[in-house]
């Protein structure tokens, strides 16, 4: 609902996405007394996911536009790299690219589901090869909440005993979908480039959760969070193997925090969601503690405060950075939980580059359904951490690799380009060719680390407001050759790959990485900005999500984060924000924050 | 690499293909839903897609004789859905929540939000040309009969400034087809009027723009798009679904099943799994 808060209140929440999902759910199934603030309108993926729709019932038969840049079907609402009336600026000669969705469960709605763990060499970088920073807490400390967290949420995959690709332990994972054709036909490709093909992992549910068993398992002698979570889980249908997952899910089958988090936190009658709620600052007393936060309501564009006990910033790194910079005054000139002056500094954003090509191999293939779960059944982990840790490759850190292609569902510029391969052909033969080449073409983008540096930042811009009269963020991005030599080595890669496979690239690698790697923000892990830390000299935040300077202020989104590796930032998010979460009440029940 | 590439499906929600070697705006439609390589976002020079002012005046005031949110079926001439549905499970006819912007639209039961502004006589000629393109064989029916050309309509009058260009390009060269028929075969020939031989003695010339000579070189940009865009209109719809073999969009129960063993054996795979 919009408007104002109707109970009283132990924590605020502010945003609905991975980091504030799990949050209002570890602390509601706890007892805790939750007001989560939404700054979109309230979404309902029951009602509004357009589950069978085709391309051909849309406009431009489905394909991205400004104010739906994945595609009309796209779940995000009033969202994508611009938000209407909510500008961000980047200071000259540097461009950075900042994906926000205004709607419950925030970008959760339309991601890509990959959910892999940072390993014990990604918590401790700067140890390794002496680069970025090392977090607080290890792989090992980590490990349980991973596991908890893909039981809760649901993920499938296999443990293959990688190097720094951390197995699971047993049956946490749902078992991994049968390969797709073309995926067996890459692997087999890829043998003999040396390159490990392995089961993906993501957050869809290839069976129904073992709700008899994981709700005892995540929650001994809590009989409220077991009930509602084995609820949660019977509610959520095992998914069918159709329609694509960025549309969002009706029956529950991937993750999204209003299909999986927040159905069970609201059963447990502890949490209030108030909606088009835009947080501007977090209020402070007299002893420098927080009180509450100020947000504009968006239907009145009145002004509104809430108050709590704890606040949690869970708004995304860049968002949680620009309320604390915004939540200026007396005792915290420079913002809030920034005596260390790192908020907004050290932001990331993940490594992208990608090549296609076309694979005659795959022409005429026999007409079958190759849709599965949309999203990858396999994928490349980092396969040269002994070449890199030896000085032999040009860059430091790894990527992995996902890849796609096959009969999918047709969509617009299907065929696009087709007189490269045909000649020009038109008539019947242009409908043989497409016969022919139909599911040929094939996909390689690499996701890699990015090892972050000073030049990478947001501060507020002096000269900006949005329409809710805050200032704005103001970025500024300077990537290191290591990024663009990693983004040069994506393409070499796959240009090799291709041509394993009997295919023709689309192109040759890039020269420069600089003409191969996606612009700052364009794959949407953005990470960093509220770093945690060992000391307050040099971090905004402890090992748990906690300011420390005002101690019951928590930012438990991606703003947390020391690096950024090579597995999709939303996994580790969840797990981080849920060890915060059970942190928090632990020191409520303590006594402390009061 | 070009955007001109064929578009391979996309599902990496994550990965806003793009970048800048590619010019999605100028060389075609976007790839496939879940590509995100949005139509325009990225195109050279990091231009970003602007709505058309005159355009956005044109859309609102069709929004506002459009039935209002909710309960409102697509329906009537122009909607290219209505006949589609048949292979889907029923879905609710409208959505409460979305706020009907192009932000927010209505995603269960779309719409397109503006009008259609080519004139008779140019749908006329491009249906045609939309046959010669994708003319009905045995397999299934030809481009014009599924609507081909009423998507081009659409396509092209959309409020986007990118494809402003795609507008001129696409009505700049109906207007060189008649007067290319005129000029081979005498005045007052209309290219659609023309017999087979005589509309294919011309497509011959442009339908490869690499392969043009260099009078035909512009004809053969616009005969390449409107070819891509009949192409995104003919197999986006079931008709060219069921042409090309795309078998999915139906839910399954049980385990995803590994692939079928003649699909194994056309790529030597039969022991892979």
């Amino acid at each position: 609902m919009a408007g104002k808060a109707q109970q009283e209140h132990d924590v605020i929440i502010v945003g609905s996405g991975a980091a504030g999902g799990m949050c209002a759910y570890a602390l509601a199934v706890q007892g805790v007394r939750v007001l989560m603030l939404e700054a979109g309108r309230h979404y309902d993926p029951a009602t509004e996911t357009p589950m069978f729709q085709l391309p051909m019932e849309a406009p431009l038969r489905g394909g991205g536009t400004r104010e739906k840049p994945f595609g009309f079907y796209d779940a995000t609402v009033d969202g994508g790299w611009e938000v209407p009336g909510e500008p961000y600026t980047s200071a000259d000669g540097t461009e950075f690219r900042w994906w926000r969705a205004r709607m419950l469960g925030g970008r959760t709605n339309h991601w890509g589901r990959i959910s892999l763990r940072m390993g014990p060499y990604d918590f401790k970088p700067r140890s390794r090869d002496g680069l970025g920073f090392d977090w607080p807490m290890t792989y090992e400390d980590m490990a349980p909440w991973y596991d908890r967290t893909e039981a809760l949420i649901g993920v499938y995959g296999s443990n293959e005993g990688l190097e720094n690709t951390p197995d699971s332990s047993p049956g946490v994972l749902l078992p991994p979908p049968a390969p797709r054709v073309h995926e067996l036909y890459t692997r087999e490709a890829c043998r003999e480039l040396g390159i490990p093909v392995v089961p993906s992992h993501l957050a869809i549910l290839s069976e129904k959760q073992d709700a008899d068993r994981w709700p005892a398992v995540l929650h001994p002698n809590n009989p409220l969070a077991q009930r509602v979570t084995r609820e949660s889980m019977r509610a959520r249908a095992a998914c069918f193997w159709s329609t694509h997952c960025g549309r969002g899910c009706s029956i529950r089958a991937n993750f999204q925090t209003p299909t999986v988090l927040l159905p069970p936190a609201l059963a447990t009658g502890n949490l209030e969601v108030v909606t088009d709620a835009m947080v501007r600052e977090v209020t402070i007393d007299g002893r420098g503690r927080a009180t509450g936060v100020h947000y504009i309501d968006r239907k009145t564009r009145l002004d509104e405060h809430a108050s709590a006990r704890v606040v949690i910033l869970a708004a995304s790194a860049c968002e949680s950075a620009r309320i604390l910079l915004n939540s200026r005054s007396s005792l915290f000139p420079d913002g809030l939980a920034n005596g260390s002056g790192v908020v907004g500094k050290y932001l990331m954003d993940t490594v992208g580059a990608g090549l296609g090509g076309q694979v005659p191999a795959l022409e005429n293939m026999p007409p079958h359904n190759q849709d599965g779960a949309s999203a990858l059944h396999l994928y490349m982990p980092w396969w040269l951490y002994r070449e890199q840790h030896a000085g032999r490759l040009d860059f430091a850190r790894g990527y992995h690799i996902e890849f796609g292609g096959g009969r999918r569902m047709p969509g617009p510029g299907l065929f696009s380009g087709l007189e490269r391969y045909t000649g020009g052909s038109y008539g019947g033969a242009f409908k043989d060719d497409c016969r022919r080449y139909y599911g040929s073409f094939m996909w390689f983008d690499g996701r890699g680390e990015m090892i972050p540096n000073e030049d990478c930042y947001c501060e507020i811009d002096p000269d900006t407001v949005d329409q809710w009269g805050i200032p704005v963020l103001r970025f500024h991005w300077k990537w290191s050759d290591h990024e663009l030599n990693q983004a040069r080595h994506m393409q070499r890669t796959f240009h090799d790959i291709i041509v394993a496979l009997g295919g023709e690239p689309y192109g040759d690698p890039a020269e420069d990485g600089a003409d191969a790697i996606a612009a700052p923000g364009q794959i949407i892990h953005e990470v960093g900005g509220v770093r945690m830390g060992d000391s307050p000299r040099d971090s905004a935040l402890n090992q748990y999500c906690q300011s420390w300077e005002v101690e019951n202020l928590f930012v438990t989104d991606g703003g947390c984060f020391l690096s950024n590796a090579d597995k999709n930032p939303t996994l580790s998010i969840m797990a981080i924000a849920w060890r915060a979460s059970d942190y928090l009440v632990e020191q409520m029940n303590r006594g402390a924050l009061r | 690499m070009s955007a001109g590439d064929p578009g391979p499906d996309r599902d990496d929600r994550d990965v806003p293909e793009g970048g800048r070697d590619r010019e999605p705006v100028l060389r075609g439609l976007p790839g496939a839903e879940g590509d995100g390589r949005g139509l325009p976002l990225f195109g050279a020079g990091g231009a970003r897609l602007q709505v058309d002012r005159r355009r956005v005046i044109k859309m609102m005031a069709a929004a506002a004789v459009a039935p209002a949110l909710g309960g409102c079926e697509p329906s009537g001439e122009g909607d290219p859905g209505a006949a589609s549905r048949a292979a889907t499970p029923p879905t609710p006819s409208s959505n409460p929540l979305a706020a009907g912007t192009l932000w927010d639209p209505d995603l269960i039961a779309p719409t397109v939000p503006w009008e259609k502004t080519l004139t008779e006589d140019e749908r006329a000629t491009l249906a045609v040309l939309c046959d010669v393109i994708i003319p009905a064989d045995d397999r299934s029916p030809s481009a014009s009969s599924v609507g081909a050309h009423d998507f081009i309509d659409e396509y092209v009058s959309a409020p986007y400034e990118p494809i402003e260009r795609d507008r001129v390009l696409v009505r700049g060269g109906l207007v060189w087809l008649d007067a290319e028929a005129a000029r081979r075969f005498g005045g007052g020939a209309r290219f659609r009027a023309l017999d087979a031989a005589r509309q294919h003695a011309i497509c011959d010339d442009i339908c490869s723009s690499d392969a043009a000579e260099p009078p035909f070189l512009q004809a053969a940009r616009f005969f390449d798009k409107v070819r891509d865009l009949t192409a995104t209109a003919f197999y986006t719809t079931p008709e060219g679904m069921d042409d090309i073999g795309y078998v999915g969009n139906v839910p399954l129960a049980g385990p995803w099943p590994a692939p079928p063993a003649e699909a194994l054996r056309h790529l030597g795979l039969e022991g892979a799994i």
